[in-house]
């Protein structure tokens, strides 16, 4: 320590000595987090190996809730998880897939100055809350929303149709709303890559498709990383847009935990499924982060 | 020929704008509609509906709650970050990277679940539903925001000016509330509009941990069961329209600070 101090000091830097405001100051936020982030998770844990029947606790640690995540309703909350992560998995896909060529041409095509302006507007609606996004798709999709009303009006069916209510509604609310998020990770990426390698690959007599493939696509995957890591943690977090959206009629995870809480107020199972939900977040932050490292070797 | 190979680019942008702001258009033309629904066909441009949410009593009633959370949580938790980052700024990466990773952990759990931690939570210690415990989620949800913020925008720039301060003779405090925190205030402000934003958006947090007192998203909720309604779009433009002052107010902040 004395020798970290001395050779800083011989930097001619005074070494920065965290003084007791200073370290002081940290304090609180960590407590807060600990306080109202950790505890009520190690909470949720400990509830989540209790068993309550009609509102009394009957059992202080059992794994009956746990089983029952697949047993229970011939294993009607196994199916919910199982639609959560293929809702998520084309709603990533899909999300990249259209968002990827928005980013790419705002980087690339469009001239610097304009570049900003577009992209905040490119990115506006991201601001509603899920409430009014979901609700905006319900106008736009119902049996006289404008979809319905153009199809009609160019003779391509006959009678509106219902097209709120179902998994299409709710990858369709995602994918709208996801779209936005990607593209602003992808371009901050794009636009960090040097133009030199871009040029360079050219000069060397590649073409702007080889340009792309091998240059410019390996260098933003963090940035696409990053942006369907967080695509896939809120998507697969949210009740709202397939709560408004996709309808009961299939249930997504978050409704699942919510339709515990509310019916029976069954707190343990409820926090049986969270952690279940927790669980599979984690373990796919551990293998893109495992994936990324691969990818950067 | 230029223009010809721009073409396909322009195309694609002008489908992806279109896809983005369907529903927003959708959402702003309508709640202007002369009539009981918010669908085609337009029957003209009236503000009634307007009128009919200021005279919804439990719609104004929301929106000053959801105001007093915003800017009471946005407030904790921008303090509470801009502390953590005072304090994390200029120390080695590698001996605060484990209080980073702790304070930025509520990143990547569902609001969803953060809510039912609090609620059973609360319930055991016997704390019930209110907007004080909403505007606790709000706090957990948005300290992480305001912390990287911060962090982002305290540089070496800042701490020579400090350390300028204390051979001056200024102690830590002072240092911190003359010199620091007026240095910061875009990041500040920034920092805390964007909690606002998010506050003044949320639901889940606010549907599972308020009774009677609750916000204007858990209100339009409710609305929503009884179906498409021009008030709803006028709720909704009124809602997304605070959001997008504050975020393009935002973006005037930290980028004049950028270019200066």
């Amino acid at each position: 320590m004395a020798l970290v101090t001395a050779t800083s000091a011989a930097g001619g830097i005074r070494a920065p000595r965290p003084a007791g405001l200073k370290r002081l100051a940290l304090y609180p936020a960590l407590i807060f987090t600990a306080a109202f982030f950790v505890l009520p998770l190690a909470v949720m844990l400990c509830i989540s190996f209790t068993l309550r029947d009609k509102g009394v606790t009957v059992d202080w640690f059992t794994f009956a809730n746990y089983r029952a995540f697949v047993e229970r309703g011939d294993g009607v909350l196994l199916q919910a998880m199982v639609n959560s992560l293929e809702v998520t998995a084309v709603v990533t896909v899909l999300s990249i897939l259209i968002a990827y060529p928005i980013a790419y041409i705002l980087a690339y095509r469009v001239p610097a100055r304009w570049q900003r302006l577009l992209l905040v507007l490119m990115v506006l609606p991201f601001w509603t809350s899920y409430v009014i996004r979901s609700y905006s798709w319900l106008l736009v999709l119902s049996e006289n929303g404008i979809i319905n009303r153009l199809l009609t009006g160019l003779g391509v069916i006959a009678e509106p149709i219902g097209m709120g209510n179902n998994r299409g509604a709710t990858i369709l609310g995602f994918v709208h709303f996801f779209v936005m998020l990607l593209t602003l990770t992808i371009y901050s990426n794009l636009v960090q890559i040097k133009e030199s390698y871009r040029r360079a690959a050219a000069d060397l007599g590649a073409s702007p498709w080889q340009v792309l493939l091998h240059v410019t696509l390996p260098l933003s995957l963090p940035g696409v990383a990053v942006g369907a890591f967080l695509t896939f943690v809120l998507c697969i977090g949210d009740y709202i847009t397939p709560q408004i959206l996709g309808g009961s009629k299939e249930l997504l995870m978050p409704q699942a935990i919510m339709r515990q809480v509310g019916r029976t107020a069954d707190f343990s199972m409820a926090s049986a499924l969270s952690m279940i939900l927790m669980g599979v977040v984690i373990i796919a932050f551990l293998f893109s982060a495992r994936r990324l490292r691969m990818d950067r070797l | 020929m230029r223009g010809l190979r721009q073409l396909p680019a322009i195309l694609y942008m002008t489908a992806a704008f279109a896809f983005i702001f369907l529903p927003v258009a959708m959402l702003v033309i309508y709640s202007f509609q002369n009539g009981p629904l918010p669908v085609p066909p337009f029957k003209g441009v009236s503000l009634r509906w307007y009128d009919a949410l200021l005279a919804d009593r439990k719609l104004m009633a929301a929106m000053g709650n959801s105001v007093l959370v915003g800017v009471l949580s946005s407030l904790a938790a921008t303090m509470l970050g801009f502390l953590a980052a005072y304090a994390m700024a200029r120390r080695p990466p590698r001996r605060v990277a484990l209080a980073q990773f702790f304070l930025m952990a509520p990143i990547s759990v569902s609001y969803l679940i953060i809510a039912l931690g609090l609620l059973f939570t609360f319930n055991l210690v016997g704390v019930g539903k209110s907007l004080l415990v909403v505007g606790i989620g709000h706090v957990v949800i948005n300290l992480p925001l305001c912390f990287a913020i911060c962090y982002s925008q305290l540089g070496e720039h800042q701490a020579n000016v400090e350390r300028a301060a204390q051979d001056l003779g200024a102690n830590d405090l002072q240092a911190l509330i003359l010199v620091t925190v007026p240095m910061l205030w875009p990041a500040l402000l920034a920092s805390f509009f964007i909690a606002f934003t998010l506050s003044w958006d949320e639901f889940v947090i606010a549907f599972l941990l308020s009774k009677y007192d609750t916000t204007m998203p858990v209100v339009i909720w409710s609305m929503l069961r009884s179906g498409l309604s021009p008030k709803l779009n006028a709720a909704g433009t009124f809602v997304f329209g605070i959001s997008i002052l504050l975020v393009l107010l935002v973006e005037l902040l930290l980028g004049r600070k950028r270019t200066s």
